[in-house]
């Protein structure tokens, strides 16, 4: 009996999960959903795999909120590791229960029996049934009880397989994305955004606007939230653009340039938590290091958009949304519906990398669809509107402190975290949907929340070193009282949690003259660790590293992401004089069982390109208008002749379960290039981004 | 006030009747159904726009329609022939270049554009010919790969 995973216990049904087709497919229905990662092509080779079938006789319906399975947000690197895992059970029952319903049809032992693309082989010849041909005699409503054991590694024919993206194809011929959907008589909406959660619209000339739009725009109003409507889009965005140039707001949202600095986070007041070991009563001879981030932007290429269609009594939504499941509970909620009356579908947007405007643009686009029944609306934010309204990852300082014992190796540890929350999406520790607090009566004031540490951590996300140190613990400062909507970014705490415990490490290292691999191996026992940080060393020709502070550098990052996913160790190769240039990258991953291992580094590949852009040049700015940088000029990431070379390698790992992988480079990058530039400069940086004023900074100290 | 448009977009000619200020991008995609060029920015910063116009790479976004009446558009559409994917396409898909994709139409326009002047080019001529284009998933470097190799077997059709 196999245990049934945690998205089983939530959706028991084997129908949510898998159907077979009249037009011999299975459809496998998933609540994860396809942010650019490849998770659909990884979940059909899972169950083609447990069904023998083809991967072109897997359907995946992803996303469904009616018929397909509740898995909560699409997050966290969760989704192999709980999805994968529920489709493989799913799989593995249904390819049993087929196969004992087809022996007696056959008049077979089930072991004479196997299964190829479906069909069924009476000791190995054709037996003229397949799954389709006795699909009416299996009752899939009974639930999943684990009874079927999943295959063996040894016998995988898919898994393991570098099986092509699904949805390439069509995303190379110019379409594939919610964008791109039409559906009859739609309209085409934009937003005139409420400047922060307490304010009020005082005047609207909508004179001005409809002579900026040419006429012909319906301006939807509710209360604080306002939308212009229409069949022409290039109008639609006119009339936008000069409401918010024109509109009067009492009690608007200011902010000053220092609300975004991470001493301006750290010197707020906070509900202070401590996970981990007690501290320590005895003093050791101690060391400290602070390191910060400034708030970051997810910058998705695309502006949110969502459809919207309310029609007899049933309000549609499609979403790029990462869960949609919660966003039909919120929106429901939102706008006093039924959960019955609501029905969200996700269609594929560009990537968002966490918590990004998309479900409040879905709730946009229902509140208009509700306002104007039976017409299809398309609501796309503008580009000013995605950088200034989504929620931001938040700014964070981190103090590590460590105890030594009398040969300079850590034996007490803690890592103190200043943040405002990671985790605000909507209905999770009291958060709501943006334009819900424009409404008459807006939601209720939050509660200090961030994610727990069993779920991962929000801030703490890896505030807990994986060497042996002895007592090691997290000193969490949240902020409650932050301006600006802060929630999850891709690897969340851990990027900054990492650079400071792995920056740290470097200059302990220094402190008795080691080098920075031996120094980790000697209080490393974690086998798989050991494994990634060993072949990095190797891939990077570590042993031929020279003195450092010439102007070039190399410098190693390991993390376990979340402490119980996929291990990554990163090397970097810098060379800093005005800038730092990030000149060769390797990484060495242990994802467990690798489903699809191109698609593994293809991810990894993407985390380490975007965490080398953080730590080198990204800063979201505040000023009287609120948030100020609201484009790409202000809002600098990196570009094609600032990209590496960038090797990864998986090591074999088959033996161990299936590990999420999406976010476990981000922290180890970061935390090799502070260490390069270290090396290089023979001084370290401790703050991100390390722009030109900081190397000249710190070459000055 | 719309005004009459005369346009030829991917090999067929199209006479529009809209206003004058009309971005060419909005043209494209609401009223010609080409949804291939995207919306990114409108500020001419992201690159995701891009087509080319009588064979150059250029910004979609907020390009008026007033000023390219006679004019030849190509866009991500237009790249393949009935029969076969364009040599870029096919190496994107062989390197599995792309995780979102939002970015790829418009970097698959000026990467056509690039070598059409430059068919053997270094991984850093790539690099800079792509400079204006943003990918926020980190695909580059899965995609300086696929161009090198779309331009590789380009040449290898040409000899
Ligand atoms: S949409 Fe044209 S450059 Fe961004
Ligand atoms: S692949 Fe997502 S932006 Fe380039």
């Amino acid at each position: 009996m196999t245990a049934l995973t945690f998205s089983l216990k939530d959706n028991p049904r084997l129908d949510r999960w898998l159907r077979f087709q009249d037009d011999h497919t299975v459809r496998i229905g998933t609540g994860k959903v396809e942010l650019g990662q490849g998770v659909l092509t990884a979940l059909a080779q899972i169950a083609a795999e447990e069904l023998d079938l083809r991967i072109d006789q897997v359907r995946m319906m992803s996303g469904n909120s009616v018929e397909g399975p509740g898995e909560g947000y699409t997050a966290s690197s969760w989704s192999i590791e709980h999805s994968g895992a529920a489709i493989r059970l799913v799989a593995a029952e249904v390819r049993a229960l087929a196969l004992a319903r087809a022996a007696l049809r056959l008049n077979a032992a089930p072991d004479e029996l196997t299964v190829a693309d479906g069909a069924f082989l009476k000791n190995g010849s054709p037996s003229g049934i397949d799954y389709w041909s006795i699909a009416g005699e299996l009752d899939l409503s009974a639930e999943a009880t684990g009874a079927a054991a999943p295959k063996p590694q040894s016998a995988h024919r898919l898994v393991g397989r570098s099986v092509p993206r699904l949805d390439l194809p069509t995303k190379l011929t110019g379409a594939g994305f919610i964008q791109d959907m039409v559906l009859p008589r739609m309209l085409h909406a934009r937003t005139l955004r409420q400047p922060g959660p307490g304010a009020a619209l005082l005047q609207l000339d909508e004179k001005i606007i409809q002579r900026r739009a040419g006429g012909g725009v319906r301006i939807v109003r509710l209360n604080n939230f306002v939308a212009f409507v229409g069949t022409d889009e290039t109008a639609v965005r006119a009339a936008a653009v000069a409401a918010t140039e024109c509109a009067v707001w009492d009690n608007a949202l200011s902010l000053s340039p220092e609300q975004a600095t991470p001493d301006w986070i750290a010197s707020q007041p906070s509900d202070d938590r401590l996970m981990g070991d007690p501290p320590p009563e005895l003093a050791t001879d101690r060391i400290c290091a602070r390191f910060t981030r400034p708030f970051l932007s997810h910058g998705s290429i695309a502006p949110s958009c969502a459809i919207a269609l309310y029609r007899d009594g049933v309000l549609t939504v499609w979403s790029h949304a990462q869960g949609m499941h919660p966003l039909r509970e919120n929106i429901a909620r939102t706008v006093g519906l039924s959960l019955d009356a609501v029905a969200c579908h996700h269609v594929q947007g560009a990537g968002c990398y966490g918590h990004n405007g998309a479900d409040d643009a879905a709730l946009d686009a229902a509140l208009v669809a509700l306002a104007l029944p039976d017409q299809p609306i398309r609501l796309m934010w503008r580009r000013e509107e995605e950088f200034g309204y989504e929620p931001l990852s938040s700014a964070m300082a981190v103090t590590v402190h460590a105890g030594l014992d009398g040969a300079g190796r850590p034996i007490d540890w803690t890592t103190e975290i200043w943040s405002a929350t990671h985790g605000q999406r909507p209905g999770v520790g009291g958060a709501s949907l943006l334009a819900a607090h424009a409404m008459k009566t807006p939601p209720p004031d939050r509660k200090p929340f961030d994610i727990p540490l069993e779920r991962g951590g929000g801030a703490a996300r890896n505030g807990i070193p994986l060497y042996d140190i002895g007592p090691k613990r997290i000193e969490l400062h949240l902020i409650h009282d932050v301006p600006v909507r802060t929630s999850s970014l891709r690897g969340l705490g851990a990027t900054l949690n990492v650079f400071a415990i792995e920056g740290l490490l470097d200059d302990l290292a220094g402190r008795i003259g080691e080098d920075p691999v031996a120094y980790r191996l000697a209080i490393l026992s974690d086998p798989r660790a050991r494994r990634v940080l060993e072949k990095a060393a190797a891939m990077a020709n570590w042993s031929s590293r020279e003195a450092g502070g010439a102007g070039s550098g190399l410098g190693i990052g390991l993390a376990r992401y979340k402490n119980s996913s996929a291990y990554a160790a990163v090397v970097a190769a810098v060379e800093v004089d005005e800038a730092v240039r990030v000149t060769d990258v390797w990484c060495a991953v242990d994802a467990g069982l690798a489903i699809n291992p191109d698609g593994i580094l293809n991810q990894i590949e993407g985390n380490i390109v975007q965490a080398i852009s953080w730590t080198l040049i990204e800063e979201v700015r505040f000023g009287p208008q609120g948030i100020a940088t609201l484009d790409w000029e202000s809002y600098p990431v990196i570009r094609f002749s600032e990209i590496p070379e960038i090797r990864v390698e998986l090591v074999e790992a088959g033996e161990y379960p299936p590990l999420g992988v999406g976010e476990c480079a981000g922290g180890p990058t970061a935390a090799a290039i502070g260490n390069a530039v270290a090396h290089a400069l023979g001084t370290r940086i401790h703050d991100m981004p390390m722009t030109r004023d900081r190397i000249m900074k710190a070459l000055m100290a | 006030m719309n005004e009459c448009h005369t346009l030829t977009v991917n090999g067929h000619v199209h006479e529009l009747d809209v206003p004058s200020t009309a971005p060419l991008l909005d043209v494209l995609r609401n009223h010609l159904g080409l949804k291939g060029s995207r919306y990114g920015c409108g500020l001419e910063q992201c690159g995701a726009c891009m087509v080319l116009i009588d064979g150059v790479a250029a910004y979609s976004c907020s390009r008026e329609i007033g000023t390219l009446s006679g004019r030849t558009i190509t866009t991500v559409e237009g790249l393949r022939s009935a029969e076969a994917l364009h040599p870029l396409q096919q190496a994107f898909l062989d390197e599995q270049a792309g995780q979102c994709g939002y970015c790829l139409s418009g970097i698959l326009i000026v990467a056509k554009a690039f070598l059409d002047r430059n068919p053997d080019p270094t991984r850093a001529e790539i690099a800079a010919a792509l400079d204006a284009n943003l990918c926020r998933c980190g695909s580059h470097p899965r995609i300086l790969r696929a161009v090198l190799k779309a331009a590789a077997d380009m040449r290898g059709k040409m000899a």
